[in-house]
C-alpha cells in the first residue's frame, strides 16, 4: 500500500515529469510520480527493438486494423506496426475538433520521451524578447540569462551531441561530440555558406543521442531505431535517464495507471492539498496529499487537469483567473520545404544509420533582414542515396531491373521547415462536457488554426529552401508545401502561459500557478511563444529551474 | 489530402517517396465500387510466377523463393482499399487471358521466356498509362503487382541479407565511405509509409 502523503507529487512522467521527479528526489523530497498509462520498463519492454525487417508483418505499411485503432496517430504519420505500443488507442481518448487538430499521445510511463524526435536547441534572447518587440502575445517573464545555467545543467545530464557554431540565434551548449554530416550534406553546406556569405548555415542536428558513453548509458549504435526504445539507453528518455536517477535516491514512488482527475484546491489556504486520481484499470478513486504539485501531463492534458479542477472560486478551472487558461495554444507549422537530386558522389556512400538530420538555423527577420511576416523558421533534412524503390522506367521487369536496384541510386536531398506560430488568444482548447472518454471524463475541444502570418511564412519556407538547394548546385529542385494540420508537428505548447502579470498569464516567472502557488506547470503548457526550434530542451531547463526555486522556497518555509 | 500527407514525410525529409505509398490505405477503408473475392490457390501460383518474372532468380534467389504470392495476397487483403483490391484481382485474369491469347497457355504454364516477354509488354503499357494517369483514374494493375513484388522481395530475409546488405547494429556512422560499382545497397529497416 502506497503512502498517501508526500512532499511532492509529479503528474506525468514524460520528458518534463521525469526531470521534475529526478530533481525533486535529488533534493531529498519524497516524491510520488503519477502516470495515467502502463509502466514501460527500460530495455525489457522494448519488445520490437530487435525485430528484423522481414518480421514486420506489413513491412512498414498499415493494415486496416491499425488504421481503425490509431486514426489520429496514423494521420500525423508517426505510428506504424513496430511502435504502436507507445501510442494511445485513439478510440478510448476522443477529443472534439472544432477545427482540424492532430493530437498524438503516448500514455505510458515515459510518455512521448520514448518516441520523441530528440532534436535539442537552446532558445536565444531573440525568442525570449520576441513578444515584447513585436507586440504579439505577452512578454516572457524570463530572459536567456535566467535559463542559460539550466540549459547547461540539463544538457550535461541528458547528453546532447552537436557542433559549436557561435550563432547568436542558436546559442551553443554543453555538447558531446557532433555526429557527421554526410559527404553530400557537407558539400551542400559549404556551398550555402559561401553563397550566402555565412548568413545561412547548414549544420549537423543537435540531438539527445549519446556520441560517447555517459552516466552508465551506452553510446549510439547507429541503428536509427530510437522510436522503438533503445536497448543501449543511448538516447535520452525518462526510462534511460531521469527515472533511474530518481529511483537511485530512494525518494521516488512511481504509480502507473493513475489518471489525475483534479487537483484538490483548499480555498482557505489558497493552495492545493493534493490530487484526486482515477485508477485507469479499476476505475476506483484515490487521493494523495502533498506540499507541492508539479503538473507535467503534457501541454494540453495539463490544461485539462487545471480546467477540470474547477471550484466555485474558479468556475473555469484552477488558474483561470486571467481568462487565459486554455488560450494561446501553439505548435510549429511544418511540411513546407524543397527537395532535389545531387549529381556526382557516385563513388561515395555511408556506413551506419545516423538517427539525426542536418539543421539550418533561422535566418529570416534577424540581423537587419525584414520580411512581410513576423518571426522565422529553421529547416531539418538529410541527403541519402536512393534505394530499390526508385523508378527506373527503362528497366521494366526481370534480371536487369533486379541487378540495378540492388545497388544504391542517385543522391537526393530534402529539407522541411519548422515555422514559428504566433500566440493568438483565439487559438484555444476548452472542456466539452457533452462528450466523455473511456473513463467517463469530459474531453478537450480544439479550436486552433494558423493565420496570415504563418501562411506568408510558408511561402518563404518553400521558396528559400528551393533557392538554397539551387545555389548549392542541386538539380531538379522542387519546392513543396504538403499542407499542415494544427498539432501535427507534435510540438503543442501554450494554454497556460507564463507572464509577469496575473491578469494576463496563468503562471509566473517560476512556473507557479498565480492562483495556487504550490502548483508548478513546467511542460509545454507554460510557453508564452513557440520560437521555431524544437521545444523539449527548454521544458527540461524550465522544469529543473522551477524545482530549484520550489525546493528553496520550501526550505525557507514559503511553500 | 491525406494521401498527399502520406508522402510528405518521406519526400520532405529525404527527397524521395516510398514505393507504392500512394495506393496503400491511409484512412479507414470505405466500400469500393467493385466487389472483391478471396484469392484461390491458383491465384497464388499465378502471383508467385508473376513475382518471379519481375524479380527472377539470378545469382541470388528470386521472388518466388520468398513466397511473394502469399505476401501479395496478404497485403492486398489487409492494406488496399476495395477498388485497388478489385483492380489487382482483375489484373490476374487479364494476364492469364493475354497469355492464352499469345501462347495458348495460362501464364503459369507458359515458358519463362514467354512470361517475360508478356510482362515486359504489359509493363510498358503500365508505364505509359501511369505517366498520363489523372488523380481520379484507377491504378494500373501491373503497377500494383510490380510495387508489391519489390516491397515483398527487398524486405524479405533473402532480399535483405542476400540481394542487399543488412546490419542490425552498425555500431558507428561514417557519412563518407568509398563506394565501388557492384556493391549492394544497405537496408534501412525503418522504412515505412
Amino acid at each position: 500500500m502506497a503512502l498517501q502523503q508526500y512532499d511532492a507529487i509529479v503528474v506525468g512522467s514524460g520528458i518534463s515529469g521525469g526531470w521534475a521527479a529526478k530533481e525533486l528526489c535529488e533534493r531529498g523530497l519524497k516524491t510520488l510520480l503519477l502516470d495515467r498509462g502502463r509502466n514501460v520498463e527500460h530495455v525489457k519492454d522494448y519488445t520490437t527493438a530487435f525485430t528484423a525487417p522481414w518480421e514486420i508483418p506489413h513491412r512498414g505499411m498499415s493494415p486496416q486494423s491499425l488504421l481503425k485503432k490509431y486514426p489520429v496517430s496514423r494521420r500525423a504519420r508517426v505510428l506504424y506496426e513496430l511502435n504502436a505500443q507507445f501510442f494511445i488507442d485513439d478510440k478510448q481518448c476522443p477529443y472534439v475538433e472544432a477545427k482540424p487538430f492532430d493530437w498524438v499521445r503516448g500514455y505510458q510511463v515515459g510518455g512521448r520521451s520514448l518516441t520523441w524526435g530528440r532534436q535539442c536547441y537552446r532558445w536565444s534572447d531573440f525568442d525570449f524578447t520576441a513578444n515584447q518587440v513585436d507586440g504579439s502575445g505577452i512578454d516572457w517573464p524570463i530572459r536567456y540569462k535566467d535559463i542559460a545555467p539550466w540549459y547547461d545543467h540539463v544538457e550535461r545530464f541528458a547528453g546532447i551531441s552537436g557542433s559549436m557554431e557561435g550563432l547568436p540565434q542558436l546559442p551553443d551548449g554543453q555538447f558531446l561530440p557532433p555526429m557527421d554530416l554526410n559527404c553530400v550534406e557537407q558539400s551542400v553546406a559549404a556551398r550555402i555558406k559561401e553563397h550566402y556569405k555565412d548568413e545561412r548555415r547548414m549544420i549537423i542536428g543537435r540531438t539527445a543521442n549519446l556520441t560517447t558513453p555517459l552516466g552508465g548509458r551506452g553510446n549510439c549504435q547507429y541503428r536509427d531505431k530510437c522510436e522503438l526504445g533503445c536497448p543501449f539507453g543511448a538516447y535520452f528518455s525518462t526510462q534511460s535517464a531521469t527515472l533511474p536517477a530518481a529511483m537511485k535516491t530512494g525518494n521516488l514512488t512511481l504509480r502507473p495507471f493513475s489518471i489525475v482527475r483534479r487537483l484538490l484546491y483548499d480555498k482557505a489556504a489558497k493552495r492545493v492539498s493534493g490530487v484526486e486520481i482515477l485508477d485507469a484499470e479499476t476505475k476506483g478513486t484515490n487521493e494523495f496529499k502533498s506540499k507541492i504539485v508539479f503538473l507535467c501531463a503534457s501541454t494540453l492534458n495539463s490544461a485539462w487537469v487545471l480546467m477540470n479542477s474547477a471550484t466555485d472560486v474558479w468556475p473555469d478551472g484552477l488558474g483561470s483567473s486571467s481568462g487565459e487558461l486554455g488560450h494561446n495554444v501553439l505548435d510549429h507549422h511544418t511540411r513546407a520545404g524543397a527537395n532535389g537530386q545531387v549529381d556526382g558522389f557516385g563513388d561515395r556512400y555511408v556506413y551506419g544509420r545516423r538517427p539525426n538530420n542536418f539543421y539550418v538555423p533561422r535566418f529570416r527577420n534577424l540581423f537587419g533582414d525584414k520580411r512581410p511576416y513576423l518571426r522565422g523558421f529553421g529547416y531539418q533534412g538529410s541527403a541519402s542515396r536512393q534505394d530499390w524503390s526508385r523508378n527506373i522506367a527503362e528497366l521494366g521487369v526481370g534480371a536487369p531491373l533486379k541487378e540495378a536496384i540492388t545497388e544504391p541510386g542517385q543522391w537526393t536531398i530534402g529539407m522541411s521547415g519548422f515555422g514559428e506560430t504566433l500566440p493568438y488568444h483565439d487559438n484555444r482548447v476548452y472542456l466539452d462536457k457533452t462528450k466523455r472518454d473511456n473513463w467517463g471524463l469530459p474531453v478537450l475541444a480544439m479550436d486552433c488554426a494558423i493565420r496570415d502570418n504563418e501562411k506568408l511564412m510558408r511561402q518563404d519556407m518553400k521558396n528559400d529552401a528551393a533557392e538554397m538547394l539551387e545555389a548549392a548546385g542541386v538539380k531538379n529542385v522542387k519546392a513543396t508545401d504538403f499542407g499542415y494540420t494544427f498539432g501535427s508537428c507534435i510540438h503543442e505548447m501554450g494554454a497556460a502561459r507564463m507572464g509577469t502579470d496575473p491578469k494576463t498569464s496563468v503562471l509566473n516567472a517560476n512556473n507557479q500557478v498565480w492562483d495556487a502557488k504550490n502548483v508548478f506547470v513546467t511542460d509545454g503548457a507554460c510557453m508564452a511563444s513557440s520560437g521555431c526550434v524544437n521545444p523539449s530542451l527548454t521544458y527540461m531547463a524550465l522544469t529543473a529551474r522551477a524545482v530549484e526555486f520550489a525546493a528553496q522556497a520550501m526550505k525557507r518555509g514559503d511553500l | 489530402m491525406d494521401r498527399r500527407a502520406a508522402l510528405a514525410r518521406m519526400v520532405a525529409i529525404t527527397g524521395s517517396a516510398m514505393i507504392g505509398s500512394e495506393f496503400f490505405l491511409t484512412g479507414c477503408r470505405r466500400p469500393g465500387k467493385h466487389a472483391t473475392k478471396p484469392f484461390t490457390p491458383q491465384d497464388l501460383v499465378l502471383m508467385d510466377e508473376i513475382g518471379d518474372t519481375i524479380i527472377p532468380a539470378t545469382d541470388t534467389p528470386g521472388a518466388k523463393a520468398v513466397g511473394i504470392g502469399a505476401f501479395m495476397a496478404m497485403m492486398v487483403g489487409d492494406c488496399y482499399d476495395d477498388d485497388n483490391h478489385a483492380a489487382f484481382q482483375d489484373g490476374l485474369t487479364q494476364i492469364d487471358q493475354a497469355s492464352r491469347k499469345r501462347t495458348g497457355r495460362a501464364f503459369a504454364e507458359s515458358a519463362p521466356a514467354q512470361r517475360l516477354a508478356l510482362l515486359v509488354d504489359i509493363d510498358r503499357e503500365n508505364r505509359t498509362y501511369t505517366q498520363n494517369r489523372k488523380p481520379a483514374d484507377p491504378q494500373h494493375y501491373f503497377k500494383l503487382m510490380k510495387d508489391l513484388t519489390l516491397l515483398g522481395f527487398f524486405t524479405s530475409e533473402i532480399g535483405c541479407t542476400r540481394a542487399l546488405r543488412f546490419v542490425e547494429t552498425p555500431g558507428s556512422y561514417d557519412g563518407n565511405v568509398p563506394y565501388r560499382k557492384g556493391e549492394k545497397l544497405w537496408v534501412n529497416p525503418m522504412r515505412r509509409v
